[in-house]
């Protein structure tokens, strides 16, 4: 059992809004270790009513996170808790099943006045039920009992955390190395990279010696000039592309056709969706649009949505009646093709956040297996590189993807006028074998001219 | 293509130019209006800054207090400031206010513990103060009967005879924009009007009936409902401090000198959310917020000291200071509330002696003193 040299104050999940009883942790705004004010924001939460910023009731230094992002918590749970000397030791982190353990909120001692009722097995103790946390379970069972006159036994004193039988022998592990504030605070303002340092001090902390030490070290020799050639090993996400791309390239004969399109309209659009509420805290981009188009080119056009399967009794052609839309992105590890599982089912904030989610972990490096595989059509955005178009290579098991280029102002004859004009260019490679240079065609002019005129969307959706 | 929701309204307000008496411009800018003078020492802007810069910090902390599980709920005055203090400043000490749950600014002019407004958010009272002490009634959370009780206040006064004496008191209700749909509302104008009461009706128009935009309550200006019911009625910009201060003035004087109701809509914004348990950001555009935050009620007053050299730093920050200190007080005072005594519910209910209520309370009582007799 760590011994704390300060007791910290344990906040517990409030009750936002007059009768909730859980809240989704959404977003932590602060880290174990670090200096907090009252008031200041410390977790966003998600109720049934509302998205809900928490300001922090106590100051001092962040000792624990017992939630973590995405759990949902019962209302009177411990969520956060605050040493206001600052000079315990980080708790370790607390097992996810804790978050739904019922209230351990501090007890408090009942005054003659004020009757405990209680269940007749707990020692006397009664929580407030006025404001803010709802009504412990153990209310509901009441008796008459005898209020404390001053002769009683005290009451259990406070155990506001249950903590863990035993430290754990490693740092924890949130990426943070262990070091305490002031120790922290010294590397800050020396310049001094914790996460270089391996610790001495207990369970493998960091101490202000670490921290010199690392400072008065030899800084690291000079950088070589390198030969004229350099060996990078083919592994991980390149020998995957690789492997994808020589095995698509060769087995599945493509064909690509391109397309030119005004996209002014899809642009507008985009600049009218951000500012509706739906879709105030999401990513809308052109890719959005091009992604909903798609989906709905597939619907009017199932083939496309399909594989090829080499079978015991001759090939098949599988055609998917979901969508698991990839959506290729450049992260700094390769080329990686992350999936929306079901996008066909998705409005369309739901398909902003999925995207938004989705590239971001995969650019974080955090995409899972699942979120990489299953794939049934691809988009790939080639231009964020600045170019216009590309003649994309399927996906191993697809039979379409989309390229999208650069959106350029380029001259355009509109309404029968030249006018400068939003224009990209579309390009779209499918699997000859299953689909024809006509269901091709068709795909690809069917989400250029939703592109053309976003309420195309609505007519054929 | 656009679909105009709105066709055939009849001079629907526009949100860009509304026709308000302004004497004071969101740049800090002192305009004059040949109806509503007024003169103002460097003291009095300085206090009326004062008050500002407090009700908002006490705002600030008493919505953090709640999201922190200290409180039940709080409506939150942000944005709305100026209406309140101006108003609030306007009112001598014989008047009477009405509010609903949102003044808090008012309840600050009128010398109200700001402790004793969370009283009641905390649960711990259903009052939390004595109206005839300050002559601020209690909080009304029914959207709009209040202006039924201060009509009928009003009549009192008009009825003892002493309007246009020197102990003459004009009466004071507060609503919102979503009141003014409600039947009460609209049957106190028309009492007030026929009756003539000494009364001004005080709307904030913060463009939200919680979530319902304005033009789903009007098709034209609220002021302009006044007309149909016989009184005066007059719009003001509702972030503009000195206009609130002059145009209540005016119409307070008026109700007590027995000219009759007015009807003043204070044209502002609520920053905030309804209450705290409700997300605007589920009904209405953010770009409406930022237009907004440049007609801030602080700032301008801030710009107008600054301008005229009627204060320096020092003097702001001695304000922030002091605002931070009352918060603080605030914080300590709320959580080191007691709660009620179980039989604290009987009181005030019934002014005098009740006998079901007396034997209720004694039964009670017995319960009570039963948890004490077993353990015997």
């Amino acid at each position: 059992m760590v011994t704390p040299v300060s007791q910290p104050k344990v906040f517990n999940l409030p009750d936002v809004g007059e009768g909730l009883t859980e809240a989704e942790i959404v977003k932590w705004h602060v880290q174990v270790g670090d200096t907090v004010e009252i008031n200041q924001t410390i977790v966003e939460i998600e109720t049934a009513k509302a998205i809900v910023e928490l300001p922090c009731p106590f100051e001092g230094v962040v000792t624990a996170l017992h939630v973590t992002e995405g759990q949902t918590v019962d209302v009177g749970a411990p969520i956060i808790s605050v040493d206001a000397e600052g000079g315990a030791a980080p708790e370790p982190a607390r097992p996810a099943e804790s978050a739904r353990a019922p209230a351990r909120d501090a007890e408090r001692v009942p005054t003659p006045d004020e009757p405990g009722m209680v269940s007749p097995e707990q020692p006397p103790k009664r929580t407030p039920v006025l404001v803010g946390y709802g009504v412990k379970e153990a209310a509901t069972k009441r008796r008459p009992r005898k209020a404390s006159n001053g002769t009683a036994p005290p009451p259990a004193p406070a155990a506001p955390v249950v903590r863990p039988p035993a430290p754990r022998p490693q740092p924890v592990d949130n990426g943070l190395p262990l070091a305490k504030p002031p120790v922290r605070k010294m590397a800050k303002d020396l310049g001094v990279d914790l996460a270089a340092i391996t610790g001495s001090g207990p369970q493998g902390s960091i101490t202000r010696d670490d921290v010199q030490a690392a400072l008065s070290a030899p800084s690291a020799p000079a950088v070589q000039a390198g030969p004229r050639e350099e060996r990078v090993p083919v592994k991980g996400v390149r020998k995957a592309t690789a492997a994808a791309m020589t095995g698509s390239a060769f087995t599945a004969p493509h064909v690509t056709e391109f397309l030119q399109v005004d996209v002014t309209r899809t642009m507008e659009t985009v600049r009218r969706l951000r500012e509706l509420p739906e879709f105030a805290d999401v990513k809308v981009s052109p890719l959005l649009l091009v992604a909903r188009a798609l989906l709905t080119a597939v619907a009017r056009n199932p083939m496309v949505n399909s594989s090829w399967a080499d079978g015991p009794d001759g090939a098949e052609i599988v055609v998917k009646r979901y969508v698991n839309l990839g959506i290729a992105a450049a992260t700094e590890r390769g080329l990686i093709v992350p999936k929306v599982k079901d996008a066909q089912d998705l409005d369309l904030p739901g398909l902003a956040r999925a995207l938004g989610e989705l590239t971001e972990k995969a650019r974080a490096g955090r995409a899972t297996p699942a979120d990489l595989s299953d794939g049934t059509i691809t988009i790939t955005n080639v231009g964020v590189f600045g170019v216009d178009s590309g003649t994309p290579i399927l996906t191993p098991g697809e039979s379409a993807i989309l390229a999208f280029g650069q959106i350029r102002d380029m001259p355009w004859v509109h309404e029968g006028e030249l006018a400068i004009r939003k224009v990209t260019t579309l390009s779209l490679s499918f699997d000859h074998r299953i689909v024809d240079g006509e269901l091709g065609s068709k795909v690809l002019r069917d989400v250029g001219a939703m592109l053309e005129d976003p309420i195309r969307m609505l007519a054929w959706s | 293509m656009t679909i105009d929701s709105v066709r055939g309204a009849p001079d629907t307000p526009e949100l860009a130019e509304p026709e308000l008496v302004q004497l004071l411009t969101p740049e800090g800018e002192r305009v004059e209006h040949p109806d509503y003078p007024l003169d103002l020492s460097a003291e009095e802007v300085r206090d009326l800054y004062r008050d500002l810069v407090n009700v908002r910090r006490l705002d600030l902390e008493s919505v953090a207090l709640t999201r922190q599980g200290e409180l039940g709920l709080w409506a939150s005055l942000l944005g709305q400031e100026a209406a309140q203090i101006g108003s609030g400043r306007a009112l001598s000490e014989n008047d009477m206010v009405f509010p609903t749950y949102r003044e808090h600014g008012v309840a600050w002019c009128r010398g109200v513990d700001q402790l004793k407004l969370l009283s009641m958010f905390r649960g711990v009272t259903h009052g939390g103060w004595d109206p005839a002490e300050h002559n601020f009634h209690l909080y009304t959370v029914v959207i709009g009967s209040q202006t039924l009780h201060a009509t009928g206040y009003a009549m009192g006064v008009q009825r003892d005879g002493v309007l246009g004496t020197p102990s003459a008191a004009a009466t004071i209700a507060y609503f919102g924009d979503g009141a003014t749909s409600q039947g009460d509302v609209n049957e106190s104008f028309v009492f007030a009007s026929v009756f003539n009461a000494p009364i001004v009706f005080f709307c904030q128009n913060n463009q939200w009936a919680i979530s319902e935009p304005l033009e789903r309550q009007s098709r034209i200006p609220l002021y302009r409902r006044a007309q149909g019911y016989g009184f005066p009625g007059i719009r003001v910009d509702g972030n503009d401090v000195f206009a609130c201060l002059a145009v209540t003035r005016k119409a307070l004087e008026n109700a007590r000198t027995g000219q009759g109701p007015t009807l003043i809509e204070a044209f502002t914004y609520r920053m905030g959310a309804h209450t705290t348990t409700d997300d605007p950001t589920r009904y209405r555009l953010k770009a409406e917020e930022e237009a907004w935050k440049l007609k801030d009620p602080i700032e301008r007053v801030k710009a107008y000291l600054v301008r005229n050299e009627f204060a320096d730093a020092a003097f702001f920050q001695k304000i922030e200071d002091e605002a931070k200190q009352t918060a603080r007080e605030l914080r300590e005072g709320c959580l080191s509330m007691p709660d009620p005594k179980p039989l604290s519910a009987f009181e005030h209910v019934y002014a005098e002696p009740h006998p079901l209520m007396t034997e209720e309370q004694e039964q009670f009582a017995a319960y009570l003193a039963s948890f004490e007799e077993e353990a015997r």
